[in-house]
């Protein structure tokens, strides 16, 4: 069979499974994360099936995927959210930072990972995700809850974070020296310093450039706008993810709405390509070995979260039950681990036992974390052993 | 009366109202405009007990409700001490056959024998509209009659075209 045909084959086969596999995550009510990671170890080398041929556009599929990804962390929030959140939540984010990159950090120099190793799973076990989360929040009628905003302004600043982060990793991950290393780091916080004033006062001519009332055009503007900025950032040896990042942040208003409606789909379609390429990447024959150490660190990096959340609302007033909500919602992670895991793996620097790592590690919290969201409340009332609270007055 | 406004960064704005019973009542606005009205747990003021969303339609109407309440009550306070007559107040839906033409077009005295004392409109009230008057989707008619007149009152506004 000619190559071509094969692949079309082999992607309609993976997109049409991925197809069911979403379905199922809706019905259950969980993230398709997890499960396209599945579907990927199930088609990648020694999984059952052996998927070969898609990886030549799966590649660059999922280099657009990364991009994408963080061009909607980017449009998630304003500048102005972002400059606020930094203003009033720095502690908490600090305090979110140090307490849940140890746990990655440790675990990276007890398995002899070296200090990239460590600084990859720092990563990993850093980053909440935000579209978990955010979807969490709404799904179990806690937007209006006081201690919400609490959970949003961490992982506001987790957004910023990965701005400074993602440079950083990328110069380690390239083997510049320290001074390269600071040099890129540098450059990449006077960007995001400049991209975050300039987004203050000048978002809307960013904005305005973009947009466009036709929705085709739009989109094709959008879509060239971030891979332009992703390909010079990625020139320039800061990361292309941190590029379209910051192009991101620096849409604003309206555009950026209609930006998030246009590049849903398409940020789908691609991210579920990266996961499933990532997947497929790893070999699932190594999850055993590893299987251990991401138990234990789900469980460790769980308690540094709820830790965090707690430490966080107490800060604000909130009582003992919002504490605790606040700690397990902040639990799931998911995309942004898999996406640092991802640059890691395509650098070569790291074992191939830390993409197993990480897929495992995801797999679990992106699946104990809703749950843990979802039953923090009944564990605490047990814990606390008071009587279960009357049943909600007629409303 | 102190409006508490949180943003929620990447969801929209939470507005609320501590209440003299210390329990918050609120709305969520989403940046789509999508709203929900929230209201606080008794046994943990931290937490919610309801977060319902509403259409625009519907926010429009527990939005006059709530602001006709004082109407109302001084409308109900002047009819006291005449048996058998009753306040009401109707909403004119979205789709209602009187939704966009005048008030006499309803021939409502004529018909039940009520009155429409006064139309409720985004929070303005229109006192004493004229037959001349045109309804609108969304309007609330606070009308005054008999309980049979007010029930029949009630299936012509409502009616669909």
């Amino acid at each position: 069979m000619d190559p071509t045909t094969l692949s079309l084959l082999q992607l309609g086969v993976v997109f049409f499974g991925l197809g069911f596999l979403g379905r199922l995550a809706g019905r259950i009510g969980m993230s398709p994360v997890p499960l396209y990671l599945l579907g990927g170890l199930a088609f990648g080398h020694g999984g059952l099936v052996d998927l070969g041929g898609i990886e030549g556009f799966g590649h660059i599929a999922a280099e657009i995927g990364v991009i994408l990804l963080l061009l909607m962390l980017g449009l998630e929030y304003t500048a102005q959210e972002l400059v606020t959140g930094l203003r009033q939540s720095w502690l908490a984010g600090l305090v979110d930072l140090v307490l849940n990159m140890l746990p990655g950090v440790a675990v990276a120099l007890l398995l002899g990972w070296g200090p990239v190793g460590a600084l990859v799973m720092a990563g990993i076990t850093y980053s909440s995700s935000s579209g978990i989360i955010a979807k969490v929040l709404g799904d179990l009628g806690r937007l209006g809850n006081r201690e919400t905003p609490v959970v949003l302004a961490i992982l506001v600043i987790e957004d910023l974070a990965m701005a400074g982060y993602l440079p950083i990793l990328t110069a380690v991950l390239a083997g510049v020296s320290l001074l390269g290393g600071l040099t890129a780091v540098a450059i990449s916080l006077a960007v995001v310093t400049v991209v975050l004033l300039g987004a203050l006062k000048f978002g809307h001519i960013v904005s305005a450039a973009l947009d466009s009332p036709d929705r085709e055009s739009f989109l094709l503007k959008v879509l060239g706008a971030a891979l332009l900025v992703a390909g010079l950032a990625s020139a320039m040896q800061v990361s292309a993810a941190v590029g379209a990042f910051l192009l991101g942040i620096a849409i604003s208003g309206g555009t950026a709405q209609n930006a998030q409606r246009v590049l849903e789909p398409l940020r789908d379609l691609f991210a579920a390509m990266f996961f499933v390429l990532f997947g497929l990447n790893t070999d699932p024959r190594v999850i055993p070995s590893v299987l251990g150490v991401a138990l234990i660190l789900a469980v460790v990096s769980a308690a540094t979260k709820v830790a965090t959340g707690w430490w966080a609302a107490r800060r604000q007033g909130i009582a003992v039950p919002g504490r605790a909500r606040a700690g397990a919602a902040l639990i799931a992670r998911g995309e942004f681990s898999i996406v640092i895991a991802g640059l890691a793996v395509a650098a070569g620097r790291v074992p191939a036992e830390l993409a197993a790592l990480a897929t495992t590690y995801v797999l679990i919290m992106a699946v104990f974390g809703p749950v843990a969201a979802r039953y923090v409340e009944p564990v605490v009332q047990l814990v606390r052993r008071r009587p279960a609270p009357l049943p909600a007055e007629t409303v | 009366m102190n409006i508490e406004e949180t943003p929620l960064p990447g969801i929209g704005v939470r507005r609320e109202l501590l209440l003299g019973n210390g329990r918050r009542v609120g709305v969520v606005t989403h940046r789509d405009g999508q709203a929900e009205l929230i209201v606080s747990r008794a046994d943990d003021p931290d937490a919610c007990a309801a977060s319902i969303p509403l259409s625009a339609e519907e926010s429009a109407a527990l939005g006059q409700l709530l602001g006709a309440t004082q109407l109302i009550s001084q409308l109900a306070a002047e009819q006291e001490n005449i048996a058998g007559v009753t306040t009401h107040q109707i909403l004119v839906r979205a789709g209602s056959r009187f939704a966009g033409r005048t008030l006499g077009e309803t021939h409502m005295r004529t018909r039940t024998g009520t009155s429409i004392v006064a139309l409720l409109r985004e929070g303005d009230v229109i006192g004493s509209p004229r037959p001349d008057q045109v309804l609108e989707a969304g309007d609330m008619a606070v009308i005054v009659g008999t309980d049979e007149g007010l029930a029949e009152a009630a299936v012509i506004l409502q009616a669909r075209t």
